[in-house]
């Protein structure tokens, strides 16, 4: 499946090699029909670029698990229609967890001639992709990282669907404040427990600047590292501050073991509301953790539950023994927007990609994001959703719009 | 001495690379292995030559690739400048491993255990202190330009690898060819027999361990310079330091050819087990691991040590 | 906002946690005190073993207890072949080749992992997660007391072992000098393949006490490796109770600078006692003069 590309160029400036791969994507295609009598158009290759190993690799094959079957569900339904039903061939890539990695396999995805990459879940290794595939103006669509960076270096190539966690800390925020004013403000103290790399420090410290003008105290921001192998200590400094609220922003594992040692230790806060939390929203932690589970808020990526594709997909996932988590959406919506963006182009060139991108109002996806619209390859209409596991399910409480319970807060004494 | 005339003939024949290919992932790959030769070479100039086995060079790469970041981002100076400095911070980092661990005659897993730490330290320093940006980490402006040492073309990348890696290997045969050199043997081979006949032991390992950390930090700087983006774990993480001793103990740990040589084969086995092993995800690692084993089961003196003697042996990283 | 109580009960904590980091190190020490390597591959092989332990109970519904007396004499089994098919025979007993020849078996380990169970974290439910022990002011999960009760059982059994059987006469015997142990009878390679099954065995026990509170994925041994090189270090190479102590020491250093330094920071303790041990005692706490 992983194809290395064994075709070599003849030396060329990157301009004109962009051309030449732009021909042999769609031109081919044109000038193969004739003599090959009604063969199948040329299929456009479609860089599906992850850490599937290395300590990033449950996220990463999630992606890739998401976005297979997004290629999949195109091809079945017959490929792209304006270039007469090709089938989109995935060209995988395995970052490593390392940059350098993922900028290595952007040089063969190129010489692969894909058309576009969906990439890379982390953030560092999305800088370093995007990079890359600038470099030849491959289009790149960002799947998962939340690093505002990441579209802040006026890359024309990059565009990220999902929102970044400038504005996830924002909405957080925002709900967190209704859903306080809304209970007749019980809560005014707030403890940040947080992962010590890029997306929980960075969610971190915008927390900690903007809670307190929003009339909340900040009482402990515990960082801790990845792995942490006991939460005791942090946990007893939760039980002697007793915060109203706990906002935890880390990964799945640890943010089982913070919620199992809180339970265990008797900590009990009016709210665990996470930003990003690793386990809050995921249907493998309500699974085989219900009664840790119960209660957790989170503000995070997730699908609109009105959308029956959506609904239909988590279907599909977890009869593939699968778990239906953000990954798993966000890159197979990556790849309906490429797929759309191809339909409007017409055309497998990149620039006419990068174009259609640029230009998208697409409104076929199942997240909650409205049509998109994209500016400095941010799309403006992405959005978190706020959930709470309730019942042993999660349900969607802000925004209202779509909401599928009422919030249950404060959390009641178990 | 020997004549430089090797090192010369390789640099004038890896030169034109990038005019011969057209294949961005063969000069990508090409410029891999440059840069992991010269940290390679970085960690051969104290554990091939001086026989001092570390396993925390993270700590000098990611003080080199701090240091220029830090001076381009925070105080807006040019790349240059940064390099330089970069260089200079990370000697100053060896000549403090150095110094605690020579002065305190650590030898062996000891001094391998005691810099692993060192490099712990400073990854976890890095991820608190402001000045690093934390957990953030730091990201440089893209702008390409030679004051900023940032390349459109993966050439210039490639051409200022291949500096690093001949100026790694003329330093290596530079002290391979001087009395430095021979002192270091010494001590290699028996330290105690080498101090008997009055080589100053401490001294000769200290100038070992700064142009190591010197050559590391070069390094450094040099992916951050290619990445533009660096957290402690991409900078200080243990996985660095394991890259830096895999390529010379693979390639041949003591000959100046042994890294290049040794990176050359881990890339390209890396990247044929890729190629072969297909989409089952991890079957490319688990590959890559059994091959690792066989190199050393079929090649006991690394790859370059085939017909050499077998002088070595009774040394010992235990001490 | 330190309260006393909050003191003790991170060191209960950290000596509790402390208990396994020993029983993990002590492994690794008796490897090293046999066969003078460092093995990369400990933290890959108990990542195995979590899996062994992870398997029994979902897959035969053992309580996670009773699979020590399969998964001991397994992962012993398993290590002996490890030691005579593969390092042996690999490395020569070459120092530098051990180190690559361990670091290859951890890669083709852990990414074995990877492709056959993907990169799930999985858990096991035992029904007393929450059952809780007061320990003096401490609040101690009832498994984590059970894990250091276990581990601490299982050093006794080790250093019982190693002081009174013929074959843990042998292994100190092929400690201290091989080349006597050979000239007077002693099958040295057969010794240092059951030295590494016993280091591996330890890893089984470890594993068995370690996942009723914690979890398995093919990187968890990432966590478990570095930290055991420097109890083995600080203790001592090679010596039974520096790794025993430094075990202990490390868990309370580890408690306590994430309790005075945050969880991040606070790791910084573990490195810097560490560093500061080996300048002041170059051979370790409890190891002899070089």
């Amino acid at each position: 499946m992983n194809r290395i590309a064994t075709v070599s160029h003849p030396r060329s400036s990157p301009l004109s090699r962009r051309h030449l791969l732009a021909g042999t994507a769609g031109g081919v295609a044109a000038l193969a029909a004739p003599a090959l009598l009604r063969a199948q158009p040329a299929p456009v290759k479609i860089g599906l670029l992850h850490p599937v190993t290395g300590f990033l690799a449950f996220s990463g094959q999630q992606c890739r698990e998401g976005a297979l079957m997004a290629i999949e569900a195109i091809n079945a339904a017959g490929g792209i229609r304006s270039l007469g039903g090709a089938k989109l061939e995935p060209v995988l890539g395995d970052a490593q967890s390392k940059p350098e990695v993922g900028a290595a396999e952007v040089e063969k995805m190129n010489e692969a001639g894909v058309a576009a990459i969906i990439g890379a879940f982390s953030s560092a290794i999305s800088l370093a992709t995007t990079q890359s595939a600038a470099r030849y103006g491959i289009p790149h669509i960002v799947d998962v990282g939340v690093s505002d960076q990441i579209v802040q270096r006026g890359l024309a190539n990059t565009f990220r669907f999902c929102p970044g966690y400038g504005l996830i800390a924002q909405i957080a925020i925002d709900n967190l404040v209704a859903l306080n004013d809304a209970a007749g403000k019980p809560a005014r103290t707030v403890a940040i427990v947080h992962e010590e790399s890029l997306f929980g420090t960075g969610t971190a410290q915008l927390l900690q600047k903007e809670l307190p003008a929003r009339g909340f105290e900040v009482v402990e921001v515990a960082k801790h590292a990845n792995p942490t192998r006991d939460f005791t200590n942090v946990v007893l400094k939760l039980k002697a501050l007793a915060p109203d609220i706990v906002i935890p922003a880390n990964y799945y594992n640890e943010y089982v073991l913070l919620a199992r040692t809180m339970r265990q230790q008797g900590v009990r806060p009016k709210a665990i509301y996470s930003v990003l939390g690793g386990a809050a929203s995921s249907f493998k932690f309500v699974k085989e953790f219900p009664d840790d589970a119960a209660y957790i808020m989170d503000c995070n990526h997730w699908y609109d539950p009105r959308k029956a594709e959506a609904l239909e997909l988590r279907r599909k996932v977890e009869a593939r023994g699968l778990f239906y988590t953000y990954e798993v959406f966000l890159a197979h919506e990556a790849v309906r927007l490429l797929a759309d963006a191809l339909e409007r182009a017409g055309s497998a060139s990149r620039e006419r990609i990068v174009e259609a991108l640029a230009t998208s109002r697409w409104d076929g996806h199942f997240m909650p994001y409205g049509p998109t619209r994209f500016v400095n390859g941010q799309n403006e209409g992405a959005r978190p959703v706020n959930t709470q596991v309730l019942n042993g399910t999660i349900e969607v409480i802000f925004p209202a719009e779509f909401a599928s319970a009422r919030p249950v807060f404060p959390m009641p004494r178990a | 001495m020997r004549p430089l005339a090797p090192i010369g003939l390789f640099a004038l024949l890896a030169l034109p690379l990038p005019w011969l290919t057209g294949s961005g992932t063969v000069l990508n790959l090409a410029t891999m292995v440059l840069m992991l030769a010269t940290l390679g070479q970085a960690w051969n100039l104290l554990g091939g030559m001086a026989g001092q086995f570390s396993f925390g060079h993270a700590a000098f790469f990611g003080t080199g690739a701090y240091a220029t970041a830090i001076l381009q981002i925070r105080l807006g100076l040019d790349a240059w400048t940064g390099f330089a400095t970069a260089v200079l911070a990370a000697v100053a980092m060896g000549a403090l491993v150095g110094f605690a661990s020579f002065r305190f005659r650590l030898r062996g897993s000891y001094f391998a255990l005691v810099t692993l730490a060192f490099a712990e330290v400073a990854r976890i320093l890095a991820n608190s202190l402001e000045i690093t940006g934390a957990g953030v980490g730091l990201l440089l402006p893209l702008a390409p330009g030679l004051d900023r040492l940032q390349f459109t073309d993966k050439a210039g990348y490639y051409w200022f690898a291949l500096v690093l890696c001949t100026a790694g290997l003329l330093i290596a045969a530079r002290i391979r060819d001087t009395r430095l050199g021979a002192r270091l043997a010494a001590v290699r081979e028996n330290e105690e027999a080498a101090r008997a006949l009055g080589v100053d032991a401490f001294a000769v390992k200290m100038q070992a361990i700064v142009w190591s950390a010197g050559l590391a930090g070069a390094v450094g700087a040099f992916y951050t310079q290619l990445f533009l983006y660096l957290d402690p774990h991409i900078a200080f993480g243990p996985q660095v330091s394991v890259e830096a001793l895999l390529g010379p103990i693979v390639g041949g740990t003591g000959s100046i050819w042994g890294p290049l040589l040794g990176a050359a084969v881990l890339q390209l086995l890396g990247e044929a087990t890729r190629a072969l092993t297909g989409g089952v995800t991890g079957a490319n690692l688990v590959a890559y691991g059994i091959v690792l084993v066989l190199i050393v089961r079929f090649f006991p003196d690394g790859m370059i040590g085939l017909g050499r003697p077998r002088a070595l042996d009774a040394r010992g990283v235990s001490g | 906002m330190l309260e006393p109580s909050i003191l003790t009960a991170s060191l209960v904590h950290g000596l509790a946690n402390g208990a396994v980091y020993a029983l993990v190190a002590l492994g690794l020490s008796l490897v090293y005190g046999v066969l003078h390597i460092i093995n990369f591959a400990h933290g890959a092989l108990l990542m195995a073993a979590l899996y062994g332990v992870y398997f029994l109970v979902e897959r035969l519904g053992l309580d996670p207890y009773a699979a020590i007396p399969i998964l001991v004499p397994a992962a012993g089994a398993a290590g002996y072949l490890l030691h005579r098919w593969v390092v042996a025979k690999a490395s020569r007993g070459r120092e530098e080749a051990v180190l690559l020849v361990t670091l290859g078996i951890a890669l083709v380990l852990e990414n074995l992992a990877v492709a056959l169970f993907r990169s799930d974290t999985r858990t096991i439910e035992t029904g007393w997660a929450f059952a809780m022990v007061a320990v003096g002011p401490a609040l101690l999960p009832a498994a984590k007391l059970a894990a250091a009760a276990g581990a601490l059982l299982a050093v006794a059994l080790l250093w019982a072992l190693v002081r009174a059987t013929d074959l843990g006469r042998a292994i100190r015997a092929v400690a201290k000098d091989r080349e006597a142990a050979r000239l007077v009878g002693i099958d040295v390679e057969h010794v240092f393949a059951l030295a590494f099954a016993i280091g591996t065995a330890t890893l089984g026990a470890a594993a068995c006490l370690l996942l009723p509170t914690y979890y398995v994925s093919p990187q968890v041994g990432h966590g478990f490796v570095l930290i055991a090189f420097t109890i083995v270090v600080l203790g001592g190479m090679g010596s039974f109770w520096g790794a025993f102590w430094g075990g202990l020491l490390i868990g309370v250093v580890e408690s306590l600078g994430g309790l005075f330094l945050g969880e991040s920071l606070g790791q910084i303790g573990i490195f810097a006692i560490f560093i500061a041990t080996l300048l002041l005692r170059p051979t370790g706490l409890f190891g002899r003069a070089v």
